[in-house]
């Protein structure tokens, strides 16, 4: 599905990610962990064109995507959610959702300034659509809310609701439980095995370990931009550097 | 949606009965400025408001149309209409080479960028002698004309120039509830986040500069057939500047908002004549005013102003209610 090749990702003369290798398993969800600065949303970064490797590759089914820009990527149907919500503040939450569709509708500037027939037709199946991924995540009675104005439980789920609407193959989310209450957080974990059972491949960077431990099935342990290691929840668990990562040596 | 179509034949209705009730004059001139300034405006807000990307070169594309359609008609004796669409396409295809290296800049860059293409505009427009008859102007530019009626009344003019004004709206109107619109929108509020739903933001803030100019080389032609007489002064830096307060004034992103923007700023100098000397500085107060206690633009200002005095009013006389 999704491999990354020795990936190294320099800053000045800082290194961020160096020589990181891995590959994402379809249909699974995978856990990217690590402690503050290991370099867990660069990566995101990396994979999802907002920056260039310094070296390295990026392999999506089979193809080299390395430095593809994002738009090109969410043709390929790659997504990516943002650990800071990146909503689009001045339009409704359905609009929000409506652009999530860009990649699945075609009309260009003209057929848009004309109202062509098609444009029309089009624009009502958008708007179908959008209300779907609305239910999806369960905020379709906020659907003409204006998104600035969202408490930011909703904020989030509109966010994933938008990745959503672009049908991906992966997403990739980048801490979504930051910010959460434990209530919003385990409605998370249930929306996030529903995004799996649809057949999406998901990979988060994640700091709610429990949260971690319940859903993946395969976690990434960085630190300073190194790998250190890579299991099952419970080997994870268990492992010795992973723990002095965490807690430091004795 | 369907409330959008219903402003929208108010607005034409009004436009085209307006002249009934005004029944010819200097007013009638005024307005047909009225109409070719809110052209400007709109092209410029489906830039500013829309994607959010600034110009403060927007004159650089009227003076474009304008002496395209000037030169072409009056020196080569091409055929008016023809000029304009000779205009509006050449425009269009410069607007686009342009747009994709200075679009590539954002904020004080994008906006030091324009301000520059309006300067070197500008600038040829007062050199090339030969060619635009430089600082004095260029003259004898025949009017439109269809069949065998020339439009050169103000009336006529009227009509002619509120026609494309009209459709620009409605053009305009379209496109920003559509869904270039909203992803023009998705630019202006997060691109990193557009780019992420496959919104391919480069080539879209192209697109709608392209877009943008066109419209102002349409304004350009308009002016110069009906005027009939063009000089570099009319699409100085100046303009741009007065173009980017109608826009604000208006209200940004609000399509209605740049006609009104553009009316208030063609009209109040011409009301303001009574203070004489001191006109400029009662115009200049009055944009102060209206954008430090209306920051959304009149649009949005003016409904919230007369709701607040209504409920502010409504208490008072409810009281008085109860107590008889």
């Amino acid at each position: 599905m999704l491999k990354i090749e020795q990936v190294t990702k320099i800053f000045g003369g800082l290194k961020a990610l160096s020589d990181i290798s891995f590959s994402l398993a379809a249909g699974e969800i995978t856990g990217i962990i690590g402690p503050n600065g290991a370099g867990k949303t660069t990566l995101f970064n990396v994979i999802t064109g907002i920056y260039s490797p310094s070296s390295g590759r990026v392999f999506y089914e089979g193809k080299d995507i390395t430095g593809f820009p994002p738009e090109k990527l969410a043709r390929l149907s790659m997504v990516r959610t943002f650990q800071g919500i990146e909503l689009f503040g001045q339009m409704t939450v359905l609009e929000n959702v409506m652009v999530g569709l860009h990649t699945k509708s075609h009309s260009g500037i003209i057929a848009s300034a004309l109202k062509l027939p098609g444009h029309l037709r089009e624009e009502r199946r958008i708007r179908e659509r959008a209300s779907y991924w609305l239910e999806f995540t369960g905020i379709i009675d906020l659907a003409t809310t204006e998104a600035a104005n969202l408490p930011f439980g909703k904020g989030r789920l509109l966010e994933i609701a938008r990745a959503m609407a672009i049908e991906p193959y992966i997403i990739l989310m980048d801490e979504p439980a930051a910010g959460l209450n434990s209530r919003e957080t385990s409605d998370l974990a249930e929306l996030i095995k529903k995004i799996k059972d649809a057949g999406v491949t998901v990979a988060l960077v994640e700091h709610d370990m429990e949260l971690v431990m319940e859903i993946c099935s395969r976690i990434i342990v960085l630190n300073l931009g190194h790998k250190i290691a890579e299991g099952t929840p419970r080997e994870i668990q268990e492992n010795e550097k992973v723990i002095t990562a965490y807690l430091g040596e004795d | 949606m369907k409330k959008e179509m219903l402003k929208f034949f108010i607005f034409a209705t009004i436009i085209i009965i307006a002249p009934v009730f005004i029944k010819g004059g200097y007013l009638m001139n005024v307005l047909i400025f009225v109409g070719i300034y809110t052209i400007l405006a709109v092209a410029l807000n489906l830039l500013l408001g829309l994607a959010g990307q600034i110009s403060l070169g927007q004159a650089a594309f009227f003076g474009l149309g304008a002496y395209l359609s000037g030169v072409l008609t009056a020196t080569y004796t091409v055929n008016p209409w023809l000029s304009m669409v000779i205009a509006f396409v050449t425009v269009g295809v410069i607007a686009f080479i342009i747009g994709f290296p200075i679009l590539k800049l954002r904020g004080h860059y994008l906006a030091m960028a324009t301000l520059g293409m309006g300067i070197i505009v500008y600038i040829v427009f007062n050199e090339t002698v030969d060619l635009t008859g430089g600082p004095s102007g260029l003259s004898g530019i025949p009017r439109l004309s269809i069949g065998g009626m020339i439009f050169d009344s103000d009336l006529k003019s009227y009509y002619l120039v509120w026609f494309f004004t009209i459709v620009v709206i409605l053009l305009s109107i379209n496109l920003a509830s559509s869904r270039i619109g909203r992803a023009l929108r998705a630019i202006h509020d997060s691109e990193v986040a557009a780019r992420i739903m496959g919104v391919n933001a480069r080539l879209l803030k192209v697109e709608i500069f392209t877009c943008s100019g066109m419209f102002s080389a349409l304004a350009g032609s308009l002016y110069a057939h009906t005027v009939t007489f063009i000089s570099p002064t009319s699409f100085g830096f100046n303009v741009s500047i007065e173009l980017l307060t109608m826009v604000i004034v208006g209200g940004l992103g609000s399509i209605y908002g740049s006609f009104l923007g553009a009316a208030i700023l063609t009209l109040l100098p011409e009301f303001f004549r009574a203070f004489q000397d001191y006109d400029i500085i009662v115009y200049g107060i009055t944009l102060i005013v209206i954008t430090m206690f209306m920051p959304g633009g009149l649009v949005r200002g003016v409904p919230f102003m007369v709701l607040s005095m209504y409920n502010k009013l409504r208490p008072a006389s409810g009281s008085s209610g109860e107590g008889g």
